[in-house]
C-alpha cells in the first residue's frame, strides 16, 4: 500500500495512472482515504464477464474449495451491483459492444481485471483469426492483468489482492496517489471490418425497443 | 387504451451475458404474457475461428486449440482430433495409451456431467446442488492435475498415444476416488432429483419425442433422454470399449428431468468403466515410437467420432499431403443440441427457458468454435 | 458393408444418372458423388431408405470448387454414408436439405456463413456466427481481412 503510494511519477500517466505532483498529504483526507480504501478493498463485488474457458476457473474460484467470499469477493450477475469486472475469456468483435455496454452500466468507482491470455492479448487466438479482439485493454481500462491459459483460481485470488492494494492507494484528496484511467482508451487495433451490431444486448432480460427481432 | 395493445407480442432479449444462458448465447423471445411464442437463438459471440487457425498450424500444434473448444471437457476434443489424425496418417496407438485415454475421458465425463447436473440444479432454484456437484468435479480435476499438470486445458491426448504416463500411485488414487464417488453421486441424486421443487421444475419441461430427437440431430444425453439408444461407444466400439462392460442409460419421457438424470446415471457407468479399465490396463509404452514432429498424412480425408459428454463429437480432416491440415472441421454436438432451443422453447413459460437451455448442456466454446 | 446396404446403394446409383458410387473414403462406409441438380432427389430417396440421421454438413474449399459433404447415418442399416456434391467456386448455390433432415438447418447456416454457399429454400438463410455485416467468408482459402494477422512460419 505504501509502496504503491510512492510510485507517483509523471511517467505513470503513460500507463494510464494519471497523477498529480502537488497537494499530497491532507491530514483529514488521508484518514478518510484509509477508511474508504479499506472498506472498498474489503468488499470488491465482482461482475463475472465470463465468456470462455477462464469462466470455469472463475466459477471454481468462487466455489467451496477456493472460496472467493473470504476475500470479500462476491460474484453478482448484475453490473449495477458490482465494483470490479472480471473479463474471463476470449472477447470477439461480436461480443465487444456487449462488454462495453455492461462496463458502462457499472456504477463508479469500478475496476477491470483481465483474466487469462485471451483477455490480455488474444493469447493463443492472436494469429490467424478474424474475429477475436486482441486484448480487452483495447477498449476497456484494465487495472490488473492475470496471465495464464487459464490462470489457476489462486492466481485470480492473487489478482484480487493486487487490485485491493491499488484500491487502497486511491485517494479522494486533490493529490491523487493512484487514480485509474476511466475513459475508454483509443482503439489501437486495425479498424475492424465489422462495425458493431446496431443493437447490442443488455445484461438482464429487458424488453427490447424494437418489435422486429430480425 | 385499445385492446390490441394488450395482444401484442413482446420481444424480450436474453443474453449474451446472462446467468441462465450458460455462456454467451443470446436468445430473442417473442412473448405472449409470459408464454414463449418464438425463440430465436443468436450465437457466435465466442466464434474464434479455430477451424481457420488449424489450417495454418501443424497437426501437432492443433492439439492445444482443441482444448479450447469444449472447455468443460477438453479431453474429448483432444481424443477425437487425434483419432482423426491417426486414421489419416495410419498411426498405431499402444494399448496402454488406449486404456489411459478411456480412463481420462470417462473421468472427464463425470467432471463435465457434474457441471451440467449442477447447473440444472441452479436453473431450477437449487443452487446448493451446484456447489455439491462442483465439489465432485474439483476432485476429478485434481487427479487430472496430478496426471498432466493442467486443471482445464490438458493437451493430454496426442497423435499416437498420450503425453505422459500415469505417475506412481496415480492409478490407485483414481481407484480410491472412484470408490468414494458413488456415495457423493447418490447424495446428489437425492438432493436434486429427490427434491419435490426440482422435480416440479424439471419434469414435463422441454419434451422431445424419440423421432424428433433423431430428425433434429440430437446426440448424447439429449438424445438418450428421449429414449434413443445412441452411444458411439457402443455403436462404433472404438478403442478398448468392447472389452469393458457398461450400460447405455436411456430415459423415457424426453424432458429436462430425463436428460439431467441420464447424465447423473451415466456417471455411475463411468465409474464402472474406469474401475475395469484400471484393472485391465497393461504395462508398456504410452506413445508410438517414430512419430515425426511434422506429421504429414497422405492426401485424403479422414473422419473420426467419439462419444463426448455432450454427444457425437466428430472430427473431419482433409490432408493435401503437407504438414498442415488443408481443412479441419469439428462436428460439434453442443452446436447441434443447442440449436434445438428454438424448437423446444415455444409454448413454455419464460422461467422454463433456462431449464430447457440448461438441459441441452451447451458449452459455447464448442458451439461457436 | 452389409449386403442390404450394398443393394440399397446399388439401386440408388442406378436410379440417379449423375450419382457415382465409391467405396469408403475414410469418412464413411460408402460415398456417393452427385451433381447438385439431383441432390434433392437423392436426399429424398436416401431418407426414405432409412438414412434418418444427418450427422454432419460441411464444406471444403478446393480453390477451383467448393465440395459439400453430408454425412448420413442409418440405425436400421447400421451403416454410414457420405454424400459429396461439388459446387462452382463462384456464386455457389445449392438446394437446402433442411426440409428432409431438420438437423441440416443450423449446419447449413454455418456453411453459408463460413463458405458463402447459398441454400435455396432454407428456412432462415442468415449468417450464424459472424455479424450480418461481416465482409467475406472466412473459411474460403482466398479470404483476406485486416483483422486477420498471419502467423509467421516458424517450422
Amino acid at each position: 500500500m505504501a509502496s504503491l503510494g510512492k510510485t507517483d511519477s509523471a511517467s505513470d500517466s503513460a500507463l494510464g495512472y494519471s497523477t498529480l505532483e502537488s497537494g499530497v498529504g491532507n491530514v483529514i483526507l488521508t484518514s478518510a482515504d484509509a477508511l474508504l480504501g479499506w472498506s472498498r478493498g474489503q468488499s470488491l463485488w465482482a461482475f463475472p464477464m465470463g465468456t470462455a474457458c477462464c469462466a470455469m476457473e472463475l466459477i471454481a474460484a468462487s466455489f467451496s474449495k477456493f472460496d472467493f467470499d473470504r476475500l470479500g469477493v462476491f460474484p453478482r450477475q448484475g453490473p449495477r451491483h458490482t465494483d470490479v469486472m472480471i473479463v474471463a475469456g476470449t472477447i470477439t468483435e461480436k461480443m465487444k459492444p456487449v462488454v462495453i455496454r455492461l462496463y458502462e452500466q457499472m456504477a463508479e468507482p469500478k475496476w477491470v481485471i483481465a483474466m487469462g491470455n485471451c483477455a490480455i492479448s488474444g493469447g493463443i487466438f492472436y494469429y490467424d483469426t478474424y474475429s477475436v479482439v486482441r486484448g480487452v485493454d483495447q477498449f476497456l481500462p484494465v487495472d490488473v492483468y492475470i496471465a495464464g491459459c487459464p490462470p489457476r483460481p489462486e492466481s485470480l485470488q492473487d489478482g484480487i489482492v493486487q487490485l485491493r492494494n491499488l484500491v487502497r492507494a486511491e485517494s479522494v484528496s486533490p493529490g491523487v496517489r493512484y487514480r485509474r484511467r476511466t475513459e475508454i482508451p483509443l482503439r489501437t487495433a486495425p479498424a475492424p471490418t465489422t462495425p458493431a451490431p446496431a443493437e447490442p444486448a443488455s445484461a438482464a432480460p429487458a424488453s427490447a425497443p424494437s418489435k422486429d427481432p430480425a | 387504451m385499445p385492446d390490441q395493445e394488450f395482444n401484442q407480442e413482446l420481444v424480450v432479449n436474453v443474453g449474451p451475458q446472462h446467468p441462465s444462458t450458460h455462456g454467451v448465447g443470446r436468445i430473442l423471445l417473442n412473448l405472449d404474457g409470459d408464454i414463449v411464442r418464438k425463440a430465436e437463438l443468436i450465437i457466435g459471440h465466442l466464434h474464434r475461428g479455430i477451424e481457420k487457425m488449424a489450417e495454418n498450424r501443424t497437426y501437432l500444434q492443433v492439439v492445444p486449440l482443441t482444448d479450447r473448444l469444449d472447455y468443460v471437457g477438453s479431453m474429448y476434443a483432444n481424443w477425437a482430433y487425434c483419432r482423426a489424425v491417426e486414421k489419416a496418417a495410419a498411426i498405431d496407438v499402444p494399448e496402454r495409451a488406449e486404456y489411459l485415454r478411456v480412463i481420462v475421458c470417462e473421468m472427464q465425463r463425470i467432471a463435465s456431467h457434474m457441471m451440467s447436473v449442477g447447473s440444472s440444479g441452479a436453473d431450477s432454484g437449487a443452487f446448493t446442488v451446484f456447489v455439491y456437484a462442483f465439489d465432485l468435479r474439483e476432485r476429478i480435476v485434481e487427479l487430472f492435475e496430478q496426471l498432466c499438470g493442467a486443471r482445464l486445458t490438458y493437451s493430454y491426448v496426442r497423435p499416437g498415444g498420450v503425453a505422459f504416463d500415469a505417475p506412481d500411485g496415480w492409478a490407485d488414487a483414481v481407484l480410491a476416488e472412484m470408490r468414494k464417488l458413488p456415495t457423493g453421486l447418490e447424495e446428489l441424486d437425492k438432493l436434486l432429483f429427490g427434491n419435490v421443487i426440482a422435480r416440479g421444475r424439471l419434469k414435463g419441461v422441454g419434451i422431445m419425442s424419440t423421432e424428433q430427437a433423431i430428425a433434429w440431430g440430437a446426440t448424447g444425453p439429449v438424445a438418450r433422454g428421449s429414449g434413443v439408444a445412441l452411444d458411439i461407444r457402443r455403436q462404433d466400439a472404438y478403442s478398448v470399449y468392447p472389452r469393458i462392460g457398461f450400460d447405455v442409460v436411456v430415459g423415457d419421457n424426453g424432458d429436462a428431468y430425463d436428460r439431467a438424470r441420464c447424465r447423473l446415471l451415466e456417471c455411475f457407468e463411468s465409474v464402472r468403466i474406469i474401475e475395469q479399465a484400471i484393472t485391465q490396463m497393461p504395462e508398456g509404452p504410452i506413445l508410438t515410437d517414430g512419430i515425426p514432429r511434422l506429421i504429414a498424412p497422405p492426401k485424403g480425408d479422414a473422419y473420426a467420432r467419439i462419444e463426448s459428454a455432450r454427444g457425437t463429437l466428430g472430427v473431419y480432416t482433409v490432408s493435401d499431403g503437407g504438414a498442415k491440415p488443408y481443412r479441419v472441421h469439428f462436428r460439434s454436438p453442443a452446436f447441434c443440441n443447442v440449436s434445438l432451443i428454438s424448437r423446444l422453447a415455444p409454448s413454455h413459460v419464460l422461467s422454463d427457458l433456462g431449464v430447457i437451455l440448461g438441459s441441452l448442456d451447451p458449452v459455447f466454446g464448442e458451439v461457436d468454435r | 458393408m452389409t449386403t442390404t446396404f450394398a443393394a440399397t446403394m446399388a439401386s440408388i446409383a442406378e436410379k440417379f444418372k449423375s450419382a457415382v458410387l465409391a467405396d469408403s473414403d475414410g469418412v464413411a462406409d460408402a460415398c456417393i458423388r452427385v451433381e447438385r441438380e439431383e441432390l434433392l432427389g437423392l436426399a429424398t430417396e436416401l431418407a426414405a431408405k432409412g438414412f434418418d440421421q444427418l450427422e454432419m454438413v460441411t464444406a471444403v474449399d478446393y480453390r477451383d470448387r467448393i465440395g459439400l459433404i453430408y454425412r448420413l447415418v442409418s440405425a436400421t442399416l447400421s451403416a454410414s454414408l457420405v454424400v459429396r456434391c461439388d459446387l462452382p467456386a463462384e456464386q455457389p448455390r445449392v438446394v437446402s436439405l433442411a426440409g428432409i433432415w431438420p438437423a441440416a438447418d443450423s449446419q447449413e447456416r454455418e456453411v453459408l456463413d463460413l463458405f458463402g454457399v447459398a441454400f435455396d429454400g432454407h428456412p432462415c438463410p442468415k449468417r450464424i456466427f459472424l455479424p450480418d455485416d461481416f465482409c467475406g467468408h472466412p473459411l474460403r482459402k482466398d479470404f483476406e481481412s485486416p483483422t486477420l494477422i498471419r502467423r509467421p512460419d516458424l517450422i
